[in-house]
């Protein structure tokens, strides 16, 4: 609230209306909230605090967190990078194209948020696993998906999978068809129709569903403990070095890693706003 | 040969203008494979991992999976998860009614960052909404002594596990009715008041029929969740089989202990959930032509 906003006699920080109930559905909003979710992450941060910065530094340098980080991180970006390839594939022939099943296909497009994350690892593990249908398949190639960093990724993957071809959807639907014949008339081939004209408006859409595949791939935990071996330092994600530390009652060093991982998430939030913000400027609200 | 064909093209060409086609879409073969390609992807990372939910759930026969899905633990994690659910669900409800009329209906400074706040939840990892409940609450928690001198179990306890819930599962009511009121503006409800209605009868008499389809696929997702959630509730309950496991815990439990037949067949009722959830959502859409429950973050 800027001074400025205020009026010059009472603080008038909402405007009039002659609908009921603001003073109480505002209150009870705000208490419900404060009391599930504001108060409970504030004191993941006051327990931060409390550490210490010498000890809050020995803790998020220490080799086994570092390579928790680099581990989450790295495949998560990995997995965002295929979701947003396989995302945008999806996503155009879905929109552009007609198939035997497409509205069927593009209702099942949502089942990784249907889905329990424990039953969607078991289910991958058990389809991944060196016996399983594919798993099988791979591991003559030399090649192991569960109980290997690539289980991860598969996993993450999953999780995934909607963010890309949900925010891309509508964007392509909407998409107008007159710029693309323009551009056939002016003797354009097809391929630098799609890179020229229809690829830039879809970009930021593009970015945000990664950006969002990204930040859920970083805090997922059920379905990769399943497919991973879990070992520290080789295939032992953040989500899970924080319960390891919660179950030896290393509640210092769990918050410690926790608030480093809400800090990532927050900025991850910021980037997704600050995409969003660009976008409406670039086409005047 | 090639030559011949082209020919035969040539010779074909009539010689009046013929109409140009222009590039506007992609040749059939290209368009066939980029079909094979997403419906390959989507086969493997979609479409398998739920049919073998189901294939090995009944590996072992019928039988095996009755068994395995009326033993006294599967039937008392069915019991919690429901009556977690059941709390979890009505609350957040009345919460998010509450959220979208004060946030839909009037002006005021603060709005978007409370609309942030009410979305936080999507942006934490469930282990981390799990834990700040052991921190508030566990034995070294804050609480934690003061609740323990009292004989109150928070943690590793049913009211653990519901908080947890509750944290998770805060925003999806609020998430879906906040475009939808905002949408249908304040013009309305400003006309009942001025005909002299009370403000719970317009809120029931002219608000609520309008938004009943948000209100319902909110409540659907909100409860898919709150029954499939794993991270946060798995964290905080303590994973007492018969007392604190809901029933994704127990398919973890079940599945750790090499049980893969049980394991999946709990497993399967979750799966029939969320196929109801994503039939329910569809049909809604077509309907009602609301719900994107994607693009949140």
């Amino acid at each position: 609230m800027t001074a400025s906003a205020l009026a010059p006699r009472m603080p008038v920080w909402r405007q009039r209306s002659v609908l009921p109930g603001f003073g109480l559905t505002l209150g009870f909003t705000l208490a419900y909230l404060g009391l599930i979710v504001l108060i409970p992450l504030g004191a993941l941060f006051v327990q931060t605090a409390g550490v210490g910065w010498q000890a809050l530094w020995a803790e998020l340098t220490s080799a086994r967190t570092l390579a928790a980080f680099r581990i989450s991180f790295g495949l998560s970006a990995l997995a965002a990078l295929a979701n947003a390839v396989f995302g945008l594939l999806v996503a155009w022939v879905l929109v552009r194209y007609t198939f035997p099943g497409r509205r069927i296909v593009d209702a099942l497009i949502d089942l990784p948020f249907a889905l329990p994350t424990a039953v969607a690892g078991i289910a991958l593990t058990a389809l991944y696993s060196d016996s399983g249908w594919i798993g099988g398949l791979l591991a003559p190639l030399g090649i192991r998906v569960a109980y290997a960093p690539l289980g991860i990724l598969v996993a993450l993957i999953f999780v995934g999978l909607p963010f890309v071809v949900r925010t891309v959807e509508p964007v392509l639907r909407e998409l107008d068809g007159e710029l693309e014949a323009a551009a056939a008339l002016l003797g354009a081939r097809r391929w630098q129709i799609l890179v020229r004209v229809v690829l830039p408006p879809l970009l930021p859409a593009l970015l945000t569903g990664a950006t969002l595949a990204f930040a859920r791939a970083i805090g997922e935990y059920g379905s990769v403990i399943f497919i991973s071996s879990n070992m520290p330092g080789v295939s032992e994600i953040v989500p899970l070095l924080i319960v390891v530390k919660l179950e030896q009652f290393d509640y210092a060093g769990a918050a410690a890693v926790a608030t480093l991982m809400l800090i990532a998430s927050f900025i991850l939030l910021l980037v997704i706003n600050l995409i969003q913000a660009w976008t409406r400027r670039r086409h005047g609200g | 040969m090639a030559v011949e064909a082209i020919g035969r093209r040539a010779s074909r060409v009539p010689q009046v203008a013929r109409p140009v086609r222009l590039p506007l879409t992609e040749p059939a073969p290209v368009r066939w494979v980029l079909i094979g390609a997403a419906l390959a992807f989507l086969l493997f990372f979609l479409v398998l991992p739920f049919v073998i939910v189901f294939t090995e759930a009944l590996a072992k026969g019928v039988g095996v999976y009755v068994a395995a899905i009326t033993e006294p633990d599967a039937l008392a994690a069915i019991e919690l998860t429901l009556l977690t659910a059941a709390i979890a669900v009505p609350l957040n409800l009345v919460f998010g009614v509450a959220a979208a009329w004060a946030i839909t209906k009037f002006e005021f400074h603060g709005k978007s960052l409370l609309i942030t706040l009410i979305d936080l939840p999507f942006s934490v990892s469930p282990v981390i909404s799990g834990m700040v409940f052991i921190l508030l609450f566990g034995l070294q928690g804050w609480f934690g002594p003061w609740l323990a001198a009292h004989g109150i179990r928070i943690v590793f306890a049913v009211p653990g596990i519901i908080l947890a819930t509750l944290f998770v599962t805060l925003p999806f009511v609020a998430r879906e009715l906040i475009p939808v009121m905002h949408q249908q503006g304040t013009t309305q409800e400003e006309a009942a008041r001025m005909l002299r209605a009370s403000g719970w009868k317009t809120f029931r008499r002219v608000t609520l029929p309008s938004i009943k389809w948000g209100v319902l696929y909110g409540v659907v997702l909100c409860t898919g969740r709150a029954i499939g959630e794993f991270g946060a509730v798995s964290v905080i309950s303590g994973h007492i089989s018969g007392l604190t496991n809901t029933m994704p815990l127990q398919v973890e439990v079940l599945y750790n202990d090499y049980d893969f037949a049980a394991a999946f067949a709990v497993a399967s009722l979750l799966t029939l959930l969320a196929l109801v959830t994503l039939i329910i959502r569809t049909t809604l859409e077509w309907r009602a032509g609301i719900g994107n429950w994607t693009a949140e973050p």
